[in-house]
């Protein structure tokens, strides 16, 4: 945090960046209290970055080490790219969340603990041995320890509330005192709860005095001796919201429907981190949408496949697991060449590995994780803002060359959010799909000549009744064909259709100069890490450049061109190097990974000191 | 469906098909002798009399020598992946209605590896049709024992016997709550026409299993009751309303007695009014299910529709929630929907 000025009042000082962790129980409502601190910070025109980290069970036992839920903040006054590196304030509200989360609190970073919590059980549950708010072991930060459980239940205590009802709030106290802390209204928390409790007048009034309660508490304790202001960023002017990346994603997939004219049919089976996106699109049927909560992730492909023949926008969604089971179906969309999506939000793998972390290693799946030949077009969105315009694309692709498209988010970008400047409906890309209609000389598989995208012919149009299915097809005809010549060819074909959207995609841009020593290749979402660690080394006068890549199969055209302005190419992953493997192949560059397995995103401090290794 | 305000699909005016409507130019591939061709004359027949534009049908299929169907019904056509059949066809017609969509299976692709979407697509009550081509063995794979093979079946992959039990598909399909569920038999042609017409008719899930002979790899597998001289004592044709009467004499039927079916004799003091009389439409599929155990020797083998009952479908609940929404929240607005939630402004 630093310092530009002082004002007089309770010392309120000026900073221009900062980064809260809350941390506490599964059952504590730590996702809650960050993302109404996000919203605020959005609305008073901050930039913001968040990281939610949360385990997969949905109530680990209270008090346990797996069962603390994190929610990370960065909000600044200038533009930001990432939720911070560690954070420089950490609310713990119990000793299992000061036991996992304080290694990454900065040295003296302020850290307020809920004093109440800290129980010989709750101790004990945590591994410590003696109690670190009184052994002297946290002398390196700026304890503020504080009765929460009390003071929100003397708060609350003429409510009639039971306990455990009153006890509920003090997430909402613990919001009041951040908010006080950090100079915030508390007017859209307020209209927050008043809508969410409207129902329930007791519970409504119990929020709004506990989150007023932290507030005030702040403001008279002697325990706080000054407060924060972080002003404005400067953002480029517009509408905006905030917004993560699964909403983006959801709401790119019905703009894509919205302007291509064709309803949506999305059919999924809920997964870890996928689901979000399933509960978005079943709110918003009334733009004709169908969802499909499907029996299994083999029938949420197979049926957004059928809705596809029938001329629907077929779409499907899931992780990683999900994906090894639909790529049977996937391998039935490419023979078929019905436009579908596939959106794979990515977790940690293999197998179930861990359902809420994120990771970026299913790019090979994408790329080859089906039987024989059968290339699929990959795209995966860089921050969580831009899943509105890669699900958006993910469509425009799928139906102007009639494949399935991989579209390759993940976790920290699904649940991770920014402030969002909201498109113009009309400077949307345009989507324009022409069902064939015309019976003259028609043939399942005649091609565009620029495309090579084969006709749409929807079941009710008469006179273009024809048969499809998984067997190899005769070229023109669609005939089933066994001809040795007639496979060799539709499989080379298949190939080229993919190959040439090369011809339709933006070629890269290069962030800094377009040669020098080292480029950084990226993709997905450790865009913000790696731009921002980027630019450090700029700002410093290194010789860094950087390229990010959201067009995975075919990539750009001018890739291997820019990748020879380079001495060396480092590539960032969360993963053992899957992008590297496709680099090094196609473009026989001797390129370097840098590799993380974590089940969390770079930190910029990493790449920063990688890179300052490599010039 | 509109199209920028045109009509696909003309359900307007006289449809007037013929079975030769439904021909394809492509050369049926099965064996010769094999009891699918039975199945396919008597669709191709069916078809015309439903009055629906020929580009309305969609026949969906999986895997097996049954799913090579489409290629021979001239209509819109998918050939699947193994099992997943109904799961495409529920794709088909959750998006579009209005479209005839027919599921071609066989026992291991509706029982075996595609148990799970056969029973999802059931219980839901997709207007679709089933028709499930059980031969009690894998024919495509050249005669491996199937979900519906007798304990005990000696194939190539079972040298020493099947230890398996079978699959009943009925009763699958009445456990899964099927609103129409119906039997016939590849070689009774005229049988076969009317079940397959009134699944046809029927709205709401209609699933009808038909015994198929395979001439290659399971000979025989049904002859005990559908040879001519042995059919009308060894099978029971069910009609809903009329007593179970069976037997080229007309003088064997069923009883209710307590919570057992027994075969009894015309005669000695049992009249008509003792025996059970079928009603197809119950609400409780419990005596459908008792009737679908019938089995011979010890009862004769029950054709025709065991159960028929009205509710409403998964793609009309479907479409009336997209309408709901519609007339409660208005035509979906994307720019109003983009920036819905808190918004600010950055001058």
């Amino acid at each position: 945090m630093q310092s530009i000025e002082t004002e007089p009042r309770k010392g309120l000082i000026e900073i221009e960046n900062v980064t809260i962790r809350f941390a506490g129980d599964s059952g504590d409502g730590m996702q809650l209290t960050g993302m109404q601190f996000t919203n605020t910070s959005a609305i008073l025109g901050n930039d913001i970055s968040t990281l939610p980290d949360f385990p997969a069970e949905i109530r680990a036992p209270a008090g346990s080490l797996p069962g603390v839920s994190g929610f990370q903040i960065n909000f600044s006054s200038r533009d930001i790219r990432t939720p911070g590196d560690g954070p420089n304030v950490l609310v713990a509200m119990n000793p299992a969340a000061l036991k996992v989360n304080l290694g990454d609190l900065e040295k003296s970073g302020i850290l307020i603990v809920n004093s109440d919590a800290f129980s010989d059980l709750n101790l004990k549950k945590a591994g410590y041995e003696k109690n670190p708010l009184e052994d002297g072991s946290l002398s390196a930060y700026r304890l503020i320890s504080i009765p929460l459980t009390d003071l929100n239940l003397n708060a609350l205590k003429d409510l009639g509330l039971s306990k455990k009802e009153a006890d509920r709030c003090k997430n909402f106290f613990a919001l009041g005192m951040m908010y006080w802390l950090y100079d915030r209204p508390l007017e859209p928390t307020l209209n927050w709860i008043e809508s969410k409790f409207q129902k329930n007048p007791t519970i409504l009034e119990a929020n709004v005095r506990a989150l007023r309660a932290g507030y005030n508490y702040a403001d008279t304790t002697e325990l706080f001796t000054t407060h924060y202001r972080v002003r404005k960023a400067s953002l480029a002017p517009g509408k905006y919201r905030n917004i993560t990346g699964n909403e983006a994603t959801a709401l790119g997939f019905i703009a894509a429907s919205q302007v291509a004219k064709r309803p949506l049919f999305y059919a999924s089976y809920p997964i870890t981190p996928a689901s979000d996106i399933l509960h978005e699109l079943s709110r918003h049927k009334n733009f004709g949408i169908k969802t499909f909560q499907a029996e299994d992730e083999i029938a949420a492909m197979t049926a957004a496949i059928g809705a596809s023949f029938a001329g629907h926008l077929g779409l499907t969604g899931t992780s990683g697991p999900g994906v090894a089971l639909k790529s049977e179906a996937i391998g039935l969309a490419v023979m078929t060449e019905l436009p579908v999506v596939i959106a794979n939000i990515q977790r940690g793998g293999p197998s179930t590995g861990l359902p809420t972390k994120t990771e970026q290693a299913d790019l090979l799946q994408a790329m080859f994780g089906r039987n024989g030949e059968c290339p699929v077009p990959v795209l995966a969105p860089a921050t969580p803002a831009d899943c509105f315009a890669m699900a958006f694309e993910a469509f425009r692709i799928a139906v102007t060359f009639m494949t399935p498209v991989f579209y390759l988010s993940d976790g920290y970008l699904g649940n991770g959010s920014e402030p969002w400047k909201l498109p113009r409906v009309e400077d949307l890309p345009n989507i324009d799909i022409q069902f064939r209609t015309d019976p003259e000389g028609f043939h399942p598989y005649l091609r565009d000549e620029a495309t090579l995208a084969r006709p749409w012919a929807v079941p009710g149009t008469p006179g273009l009744e024809h048969r499809i299915g998984g067997l190899e097809k005769q070229h023109i005809t669609g005939n089933v064909s066994y001809n040795p010549d007639n496979h060799e060819f539709m499989v080379r074909l298949r190939a080229e259709k993919v190959a040439r959207i090369a011809n339709f995609i933006p070629e890269v841009k290069v962030f800094g100069k377009p040669e020098g020593k080292v480029l950084v290749v990226g993709w997905g979402g450790s865009y913000g890490a790696i731009t921002s660690a980027v630019e450090a080394m700029q700002e410093r006068g290194k010789s860094v450049s950087s390229v990010h890549l959201r067009h995975l199969n075919p990539f750009p055209k001018n890739l291997g061109e820019v990748l020879s302005g380079f001495e060396t190419i480092l590539v960032p992953e969360l993963n053992l190097g899957q992008l590297l493997w496709l680099l090094r192949a196609r473009y026989l560059v001797d390129a370097l990974g840098f590799n993380k397995i974590k089940g969390h995103p770079f930190k910029i401090s990493e790449l920063v000191s990688k890179l300052e290794e490599l010039v | 469906m509109k199209e920028n305000g045109k009509q696909i699909g003309h359900t307007a005016g006289v449809v007037d098909l013929k079975r030769q409507d439904f021909v394809t130019d492509q050369e049926v591939r099965w064996c010769p002798g094999c009891g699918d061709y039975s199945i396919l004359a008597q669709t191709q027949k069916t078809l015309p009399e439903l009055k629906i534009p020929r580009e309305n049908f969609v026949f969906v299929s999986g895997i097996g020598c049954s799913s090579r169907f489409p290629y021979y019904v001239n209509s819109y056509g998918f050939h699947g992946i193994h099992g997943r059949a109904p799961a495409i066809a529920t794709g088909v017609k959750a998006a579009r209605p209005e479209l005839s969509v027919w599921v071609i299976t066989g026992d291991g692709d509706a029982l075996s590896i595609g148990g799970n979407h056969f029973m999802h697509a059931i219980r839901r009550n997709l207007d679709i049709n089933i028709v499930l081509f059980n031969n009690r063995i894998y024919g495509l794979t050249k005669g491996q024992y199937s979900p519906t093979s007798e304990f005990g079946k000696k194939t190539k992959s079972t040298p020493q016997g099947s230890i398996d039990y079978p699959i009943n598909p009925l009763c699958v399909a009445l456990a899964n709550e099927a609103t129409f569920v119906g039997r016939s038999i590849d070689v009774d042609v005229k049988h076969l026409n009317t079940v397959l017409t009134q699944a046809a008719h029927h709205k709401g899930i209609s699933f009808v299993e038909v015994f198929q002979n395979c001439n290659i790899f399971n000979d025989g597998a049904f002859k005990h009751f559908t040879e001519r001289e042995h059919r009308e004592d060894r099978t029971i044709n069910l009609e809903h309303g009329k007593p179970l009467i069976f037997g080229k004499d007309r003088n064997k039927g069923i009883r209710l007695n307590g919570l057992r079916l027994e075969v009894v004799e015309l005669g000695n003091g049992i009249t008509e009014s003792d025996l059970l009389v079928h009603d197809a439409h119950s609400p409780d599929p419990s005596l459908a299910y008792m009737l679908a155990r019938m089995d011979y020797p010890e009862f004769p083998v029950p054709i025709g529709v065991f159960h028929a009952i009205g509710k409403p479908t998964y793609d009309e609940l479907m479409e009336a929630q997209v309408q709901d929404s519609i007339s409660r929240m208005g035509p979906g607005k994307l720019e109003k929907l983009l920036a819905s939630g808190d918004t600010w402004v950055v001058e």
